[in-house]
């Protein structure tokens, strides 16, 4: 019969949850009780037929004191001390000793060797994204040209002897510059990397955040561009003030198209289609033909009425999400792709087919939403050119309970996300996937 | 007759202070702010060195190092090539490219002067 020195500490378990005493036991199935002792702390391997009559004696069955529940303890264990290297000198011979006398010891080991593979996960994932992040890594780079600036000019201001008053001034002058620059440069990476909403606005971020971060502040609505507003002139000064060129750009294309989306679909228009909308909520299409607008045009205007409580998300052709409104609870990743599960790409292999879902968000605070999905085609060249597509996903949070019917679970992205046995992973989760 | 040295390097005030040092030392310096035409610029110049930044705007320093290799009027002018730590795969390139030395920012103005006298033997 298949034993395991773990078989001695479950007959002892079993013993005492029974209240029966060592001496009785062992006189009832003829030994010693310092034997049966020793048998209990895995010391002595136990025969068959005594391992017969222990079962009996206490009421278990055989198959229970069989090698099996204690398996992937040892299985664990062994994995862990694989972990930790050849030379990390564990006796393996005697792991079932180990995990029969210690299980305390043993599960805080495996608990370990897991939170640290858990680290090492994380470590690399961070790693990957200080790689990969363009932005940090321009950042670092600007102020490591500003170090060697300061530091070459530093030193030639040191020096012995003299420079000519000219080329003294001009270094200082080059000294103060850099040293402007680097302080600039250090705020924003600090504040970039505390996570800090003031990234964006001391110019470390990209350009489509910085647009983001900017129509964030005003509300996502800018009413000045609505019909009988102020105009655009009222908002390009705000453009202007914009960090990045790059923002500026998009700003100014942003504002372009907001006044003429906003023209064909005035905002009181809107307002009234959203108190007339069935209970399942406006319907895009519909409006898009009424106004003679594009459907991803009219699910922008929705997104971004005033206190609209739903988030919206565009991606062109690629996949890449050239805007986000995130909806509260709907978080959207940064960088990165997000969840291969949004109905928005459902959406982009099927242009002029609208894609609806229930989607419950995976991990602490799940929370369930209801989601539109669109994709437009364009052809801006005619006949022959290029086709663009461009898709747009509405994200509304759904009151009542968060499980039920037929919903999708989803994340933000694979990283981040802890859904576990997710067919649609394409990366490990640094969070470790949920049970 | 001085040795000339070819200083590609964007950012203005490090080109400063290298041209600085450099033309105390008794070199002739020419300075370009972009790899853009930098080696026909070598090639007609015949340059002793050139000092190369990795990243630079419009044309690569990985660009204008191959390009050089590429030429047999300038595949031998030695090629001190400045780097940020954290450029690993970009100084492999290079290296397989034929760079003849690295620097990596930031540098002392001792080492970037002691660099440019051994590799033009001086």
């Amino acid at each position: 019969m298949p034993m395991s020195a773990l078989t001695g500490t479950r007959l002892r378990e079993r013993r005492l949850a029974l209240g029966l005493r060592q001496a009785d036991v062992a006189r009832e199935t003829g030994v010693s009780a310092s034997y049966l002792n020793l048998i209990e702390h895995n010391r002595r391997r136990v025969t068959p037929d005594l391992l017969e009559a222990l079962a009996g004696v206490l009421g278990m069955p055989l198959a229970a004191l069989r090698e099996g529940a204690g398996g992937s303890l040892l299985q664990d264990l062994r994995a862990a001390v694989a972990a930790a290297g050849e030379g990390s000198g564990a006796e393996l011979d005697r792991v079932e000793e180990f995990a029969g006398r210690f299980p305390g010891w043993a599960a805080a080991l495996i608990a370990l060797e897991r939170r640290a593979a858990g680290l090492e996960r994380a470590v690399e994932a961070l790693n990957d994204r200080m790689t990969h992040d363009p932005h940090l890594s321009a950042s670092l780079h600007e102020m490591l040209s500003a170090v060697s600036s300061v530091r070459s000019t530093a030193e030639i201001l040191a020096e012995p002897g003299e420079i000519a008053p000219e080329w003294r001034e001009r270094f200082q002058r080059n000294l103060f510059a850099d040293s402007e620059r680097l302080a600039a440069g250090s705020e924003a990476l600090v504040a970039y990397l505390d996570g800090s909403e003031q990234a964006g606005v001391q110019g470390i971020a990209a350009p489509q955040e910085e647009l983001e971060a900017w129509l964030a502040e005003r509300g996502w609505h800018l009413p000045e561009l609505e019909p009988g507003g102020a105009g655009p002139e009222a908002v390009l000064g705000e453009v202007a003030g914009l960090v990045s060129g790059g923002a500026r750009v998009l700003a100014r294309d942003w504002v372009a198209r907001a006044v003429e989306e906003a023209a064909a679909l005035p905002l009181a228009v809107l307002e009234a289609e959203v108190a007339q909308a069935a209970p399942a909520g406006p319907d895009p299409l519909r409006i898009a033909q009424a106004a003679g607008l594009s459907v991803v045009a009219v699910m922008r205007r929705l997104a971004l009425r005033p206190g609209a409580a739903a988030g919206l998300v565009v991606c062109d052709g690629s996949g890449t999400m050239v805007f986000r409104k995130p909806a509260e609870g709907f978080a959207v990743p940064r960088f990165g792709a997000a969840c291969p599960l949004w109905p928005i790409f459902a959406a982009l292999g099927r242009p002029g087919s609208p894609v609806l879902a229930d989607l419950v968000t995976v991990g602490r605070g799940a929370r369930r939403f209801r989601a539109l999905a669109w994709c437009d085609l364009r052809h801006p060249e005619g006949l022959g050119g290029v086709e663009l597509r461009e898709a747009a996903m509405l994200v509304w949070p759904v009151e009542g309970a968060v499980t039920g019917g037929m919903a999708v679970q989803v994340g933000t992205s694979c990283r981040v996300c802890a859904r576990a046995g997710c067919p649609a992973r394409r990366e490990p989760s640094i969070m470790g996937e949920l049970e | 007759m001085a040795s000339h040295v070819l200083l590609i390097e964007d950012e203005p005030n490090i080109a400063e202070a290298i041209r600085f040092i450099l033309s105390r030392d008794g070199w002739q310096v020419s300075t370009m702010a972009d790899g853009i035409g930098a080696a026909e610029a070598v090639r007609e110049a015949r340059h002793d060195l050139v000092i190369l930044d990795l990243m630079l705007p419009g044309c690569s320093g990985l660009e204008v190092l191959e390009a050089i290799r590429a030429d047999p009027v300038t595949e031998a002018v030695p090629v001190l090539m400045l780097t940020a730590k954290g450029q690993g795969r970009d100084r492999e390139a290079a290296e397989r490219a034929g760079v003849s030395r690295f620097m990596t920012k930031p540098f002392s103005n001792a080492e970037i002067l002691a660099s440019v006298r051994e590799l033009v033997a001086r």
